[in-house]
C-alpha cells in the first residue's frame, strides 16, 4: 500500500516554499499573481493523487533523525488530502484576491510571501506523518499568523491583537509539545501510523491522561476552543483576505485536524468524549450569542468561524460513526461558504469604506454579482437545500440525535446555534443587499474579477456539491471519514431524507432563524448589555495576565538591575570568592601549606598590602587611584623578584598606560569628590571586601599546600631552544607552543575593542545631537 | 584638551622614543624579555600620550587606520602567520618554520615573529580603541 505509490509528497510543499522565495523578488500584484499559479498548481497535484488516495494512504520520506528515532515522513490520507485541497485551492483564490484588494499597497509582496509560506507550513502539517514534522509546521502556521495578524504593524491594535493570537497559540503549542512527546515517548515512535498503531501502549501509560490533555489544550486555543476563543475576534485586524484564508478556512482548523488525527486513538476514552463534546457546545454558544450581538462584519464571521469550530470540535467528541462523517462534510462546507462570506465582506468594505452591519443595506442594485455570490453562500451556510450546507445540517443533526447519553441538551443547543447562524446568513445576505439602499461613504460597484472570482467560486461549489453529495462521499469525504474513524464509514451522503424528523427540525431552524433575523435590531441592544459580562470573560483574564506579567517582569528588573554599580560589584565580588569556597569546603581541600618560612622579598609584598590599605582608607578619589598604582607596582616588584621578568615588564607598562588612561579620564570627573558613603555603608563594603579576601587567601593557602608539579615548567625550558628557537621561555609559549591560544586571546582582545566601539560611539551619539 | 605649547610642539619628536622602545621589545621578545603584547602597550602608551599632547585626530591621522581596523589587521596577519605550516603536511596548523639564512648579519627568518607582530597590533588597536572611545572628543 505505501509502497505501491511512493510519490514525492514534498514536492508541493518544497515548490509552494520556493514560490514564497521567489514571490520576494517581485513587485506586489505579479507575485501575487505568481502565488494564485503556484496554489493553483498545487492544488491540481493533489486532485490528480485523488484516485490513488482513495484506494489507500499515500506515504513518502521527507527528512529523519534516526539517531533521535524521529521518522520525519510524510502520508497523504483521506483527512489530510481534504485539508490539502482546501489549503491550496483557497489559498489560490485568496492570492488572487488579495493581488486586487491590496493593489498599489508597499507591503503587498511581503503579503503574499507570508501567505505562500503558510501555505506551505500547512501542507506540511497536514500531511505530516510525524509527531516532530507536525509540531515543526504546527509552529510555523502560528508564527505566519502573527506576522499577517501584525501586517498594519504602525497600528497599536494590530501588534496587540497580533501578540495575543501568538501568545494564546503559541501557549497551546508548548503544551502540544510536552503532550506529543509524551505520547511518543509512550508508543515508541514519533510517526502518526505508529502512534495510532500502538493504540493500547499510548492508554496504558501512566501519564497517557496528561499526554491527552496536553493534546487537547494545544489543539484548544490553536481551534480557539473556549476559553481560548477570544483571540480569534481579535485576529481579525489582519486584512481581509488573510481572515478569510488563516482563521476561518485553514489555520484555526489545525486544531480540528488534530483532534480528528488522533480520534482513532483516544475515541473510545470516555474523558475524551465528554471534554470535546462539552466543550465544543459551550464554545459554539458562545460564538453564536457574541456573533448576534456584533455589527461589524469580519467580528461578526469571527464569531460564527468560533461556533463552527466548537461544533466540529464536538462532532469529533461524539462517538457515533454518523459524527466523522458529519464533521469532515461540515468542515468542507463550512470552509467554502465561510471563505466566500469574508472575501465578500472584505469587497463590501473595499467598495463602500465600512464594514458596519447595521448601517449598510440594499447594495443589490449597485452590486449585483457580489449579491448573487453572498446570496449563494449565504444559503450554504443557512443549511438551505439543495446547498450542500443542507446535506451537512441534515447529517450534524443525525449525528447529535444519535448521540448516545446528552443527545438531548446536545440537540437543543445545536438546535438554538444553527438557528443563530440561519440569522447571520440572513443578516450577511438580506440585510446587506436588500431592502432600503442606505448611504455608504463611497459609491458602492461590483469589484474587479480577480476579487469576485474567489467568493463565486467557493459559493457555486457549494451549490454544485450539494447537488451530488455521493459524489463528494466517495471521493473525498469517507477516505476523510475513516482516517477520523480508524475504519471506514459505511454512511450515504444524501441530499433527500425524506420526511424524517431532522427534516422537521431542519424546517423549525430556518423559522426560529428568520424570527430572529427580523427580531434582531431590537434584539442588539439587549445582547449588547451582556458586554457587562466581558469583565469577568477569559479575554479579560489575558489582559490581566499580561498587565500582571510585566508588572512582575518590572519589579524584578528593579530588583536586580537597580542600576547602581555599588550593589552589581558587590554581587559580582561575593559570588566570585564565595563560589570557589563553597566547592572548596565541600570537598575537603582546606588546608595550611607545612614548613612555609618568611621569605627575604617580602618587603615588595608589605608595599603591596601598604597600597591596599591606602586604597581603602583614601577619602578622595584620586588619592584611591594614585594607592592603586602603589599596588600594581608593588605586583610588578614581587614579579621581578620571583624570576619573572617578562611578566614584571609588561606589569609596569600597564601601570603606566593606567596612569595615562586615569589621568586623561580623571581630567573630565570630579577630581577631589569626596567619598560620600555613609558609616553603614563604608562597613558594609568593609565585610564584603574582607569576606572576599580572605576567602582568596584560603584559595591560595590550598593551592600552596598541594605539591607542586614542575613537569611543565621543565619541558618548556629544556624545550624552549631546541623546539622554538627562542631563550625567552614565555614568549616561546605564547607565539610558538601555545600560539593557538594566544589567538584566540588576541581575538577575544579585539572583539572587546569593537564592543567598546559600538557601546560607546552609541552612548556618545545621542549626547552630541542633545546638545 | 589643551596642552602647553611644550607639550604640543614635543610630542612629535617624544613619540619616538615609546616607538623605538616598542619596536626592540617586539624584536628581542624571543631571546629576552619583550615581546608583542609588552611592545604593543609600550607602543600604544606613545599613541595615548601623543592623542594627549595633540588631540585624538592628530592622533587617528598618524595612525592612517582606525583602531578597529588595526585590530582586524593584526588578526590576519596572526592567522595568517600559521597557514605556512601547511608547507609540511603533517604538521599543524600554526607550527612556526623557521629559515636560517646565512648572510654576512645572521638573520633568522621565521614565521613566529610574524605572529608576534599580528600580536603587537592588535594590542596597538584594542588600547587606543578604548582609550579613544572612553575620552572622545566632541
Amino acid at each position: 500500500m505505501m509502497d505501491a505509490t511512493d510519490m514525492p509528497l514534498a514536492l508541493p510543499l518544497a515548490a509552494v516554499m520556493l514560490a514564497a522565495g521567489l514571490a520576494a523578488f517581485l513587485d506586489g500584484r505579479r507575485a501575487a499573481l505568481a502565488g494564485c499559479g503556484m496554489g493553483g498548481l498545487a492544488f491540481l497535484a493533489y486532485a490528480l493523487v485523488l484516485p490513488a488516495v482513495a484506494a489507500g494512504p499515500v506515504a513518502s520520506g521527507f527528512w529523519a533523525v534516526p539517531s533521535l528515532g524521529v521518522t520525519g515522513g510524510l502520508r497523504l490520507d483521506g483527512l489530510s488530502l481534504l485539508f490539502a485541497l482546501l489549503i491550496t485551492g483557497i489559498g489560490a483564490l485568496v492570492l488572487l484576491y488579495a493581488g486586487r484588494y491590496l493593489q498599489g499597497d508597499p507591503r503587498l509582496g511581503r503579503l503574499v510571501v507570508l501567505l505562500l509560506l503558510f501555505m506551505a507550513a500547512m501542507l506540511g502539517a497536514v500531511t505530516a506523518d510525524d509527531v516532530v514534522t507536525l509540531f515543526v509546521f504546527w509552529e510555523l502556521t502560528s508564527l505566519a499568523s502573527f506576522f499577517l495578524v501584525a501586517y498594519d504593524h504602525e497600528k497599536p491594535g494590530a501588534r496587540k491583537a497580533a501578540l495575543q493570537a501568538l501568545l494564546v497559540t503559541g501557549g497551546g503549542g508548548l503544551a502540544l509539545l510536552a503532550g506529543l512527546i509524551l505520547v511518543a515517548m509512550a508508543a515508541g515512535t514519533t510517526s502518526l501510523t505508529g502512534i495510532i498503531a500502538a493504540r493500547e501502549a499510548v492508554l496504558a501509560h501512566p501519564a497517557a491522561v496528561p499526554a491527552m490533555l496536553l493534546i487537547v489544550l494545544g489543539c484548544f486555543t490553536k481551534s480557539a476552543q473556549f476559553p481560548f476563543h477570544f483571540w480569534l475576534p481579535n485576529a481579525m485586524a489582519a486584512p481581509t483576505p488573510v481572515s478569510a484564508y488563516l482563521h476561518s478556512a485553514t489555520m484555526v482548523k489545525l486544531g480540528v485536524y488534530l483532534l480528528a488525527r488522533l480520534n482513532p486513538v483516544y475515541g473510545t476514552e470516555g474523558l475524551w468524549q465528554d471534554l470535546l463534546a462539552g466543550v465544543g457546545l459551550l464554545t459554539a454558544a458562545t460564538g453564536a450569542v457574541l456573533a448576534l450581538r456584533e455589527t461589524d462584519l469580519k467580528r461578526v464571521l469571527a464569531y460564527t468561524t468560533v461556533t463552527a469550530l466548537g461544533t466540529l470540535t464536538m462532532l469529533i467528541g461524539v462517538a457515533p460513526e454518523l459524527s466523522a462523517t458529519a464533521a469532515v462534510t461540515f468542515l468542507l462546507v463550512h470552509a467554502l461558504y465561510k471563505a466566500a462570506l469574508f472575501l465578500i465582506a472584505g469587497i463590501v468594505d473595499h467598495e463602500t469604506g465600512t464594514r458596519d452591519a447595521s448601517a449598510l443595506g440594499g447594495l443589490r442594485a449597485a452590486m449585483p454579482w457580489t449579491a448573487t455570490a453572498a446570496v449563494l453562500a449565504a444559503f450554504s451556510m443557512a443549511g438551505l437545500p439543495p446547498f450542500v450546507g443542507f446535506v451537512a445540517k441534515e447529517i450534524v443533526y443525525e449525528a447529535k440525535i444519535a448521540s448516545d447519553g446528552g443527545a438531548g441538551p446536545v440537540v437543543i443547543v445545536g438546535f438554538l446555534v444553527n438557528a443563530a447562524g440561519v440569522a447571520i446568513a440572513g443578516l450577511l445576505s438580506w440585510r446587506l443587499f436588500f431592502g432600503s439602499p442606505r448611504p455608504t461613504p463611497r459609491v458602492p460597484h461590483d469589484p474587479p474579477l480577480a476579487m469576485l472570482a474567489g467568493p463565486f467560486l467557493l459559493a457555486s461549489l457549494g451549490l454544485l456539491a450539494g447537488a451530488a453529495p455521493s459524489f463528494l462521499g466517495d471521493w473525498l469525504l469517507d477516505g476523510a471519514a475513516g482516517a477520523v474513524l480508524g475504519h471506514p464509514p459505511e454512511v450515504q451522503l444524501k441530499l433527500w431524507h425524506g420526511f424524517t424528523p431532522v427534516l422537521a427540525l431542519s424546517l423549525a431552524t430556518v423559522a426560529l432563524g428568520m424570527l430572529i433575523l427580523r427580531l434582531w435590531p431590537r434584539l442588539l441592544p439587549r445582547l449588547r448589555a451582556t458586554e457587562r459580562l466581558d469583565r469577568i470573560g477569559p479575554g479579560h483574564g489575558y489582559e490581566r495576565a499580561m498587565a500582571g506579567l510585566i508588572a512582575w517582569a518590572e519589579g524584578t528588573t528593579r530588583a536586580v538591575q537597580h542600576g547602581d554599580l555599588r550593589g552589581y560589584m558587590r554581587i559580582l565580588l561575593l559570588v566570585v570568592a564565595l563560589g570557589p569556597l563553597a566547592v572548596l569546603v565541600a570537598r575537603g581541600g582546606l588546608a595550611l601549606p607545612e614548613g612555609a618560612g618568611l621569605d627575604p622579598r617580602a618587603p615588595a609584598f608589605g608595599l603591596i598590602a601598604l597600597g591596599a590599605l591606602a586604597t581603602a582608607l583614601a577619602r578622595s578619589t584620586f588619592a584611591a587611584v594614585l594607592a592603586m598604582g602603589l599596588v600594581g607596582f608593588g605586583t610588578a616588584i614581587v614579579f621581578l623578584t620571583f624570576g619573572a621578568p617578562d611578566v614584571a615588564l609588561t606589569q609596569f607598562t600597564v601601570e603606566v598606560l593606567l596612569v595615562v588612561i586615569l589621568a586623561t579620564v580623571l581630567a573630565r570627573l570630579p577630581l577631589r569628590e569626596r567619598d560620600r558613603r555613609s558609616r553603614r555603608q563604608r562597613a558594609g563594603d568593609a565585610a564584603v571586601a574582607l569576606v572576599a579576601g580572605s576567602s582568596v587567601t584560603a584559595l591560595l593557602l590550598a593551592v600552596l599546600a598541594s605539591p607542586f608539579d614542575p613537569r611543565l615548567g621543565v619541558w618548556f625550558g629544556e624545550n624552549s631552544v631546541p623546539g622554538g628557537h627562542g631563550q625567552n621561555v614565555v614568549n616561546v609559549i605564547l607565539v610558538d607552543f601555545r600560539a593557538l591560544d594566544t589567538l584566540g586571546e588576541i581575538a577575544v582582545l579585539a572583539i572587546a575593542a569593537f564592543a567598546v566601539i559600538a557601546l560607546l560611539r552609541g552612548a556618545a551619539r545621542p549626547l552630541r545631537t542633545g546638545s | 584638551m589643551h596642552a602647553s605649547l611644550i607639550l604640543r610642539v614635543s610630542a612629535p619628536l617624544l613619540l619616538w622614543v615609546p616607538m623605538v622602545v616598542s619596536f626592540y621589545l617586539l624584536v628581542r621578545g624571543h631571546n629576552a624579555p619583550g615581546g608583542g603584547f609588552v611592545g604593543g602597550l609600550v607602543a600604544s602608551a606613545g599613541l595615548v600620550f601623543f592623542a594627549i599632547s595633540r588631540g585624538q585626530t592628530a592622533a587617528l591621522r598618524l595612525m592612517r587606520l582606525p583602531p578597529a581596523a588595526w585590530c582586524g589587521a593584526g588578526l590576519l596577519v596572526a592567522a595568517g602567520s600559521g597557514l605556512l605550516a601547511w608547507l609540511d603536511p603533517s604538521a599543524g596548523y600554526l607550527t612556526h618554520r623557521w629559515w636560517f639564512l646565512d648572510l654576512p648579519v645572521k638573520l633568522p627568518l621565521n614565521t613566529a615573529f610574524v605572529f608576534d607582530v599580528g600580536v603587537y597590533l592588535v594590542v596597538i588597536g584594542t588600547v587606543t580603541a578604548l582609550v579613544f572611545a572612553l575620552v572622545a572628543e566632541e
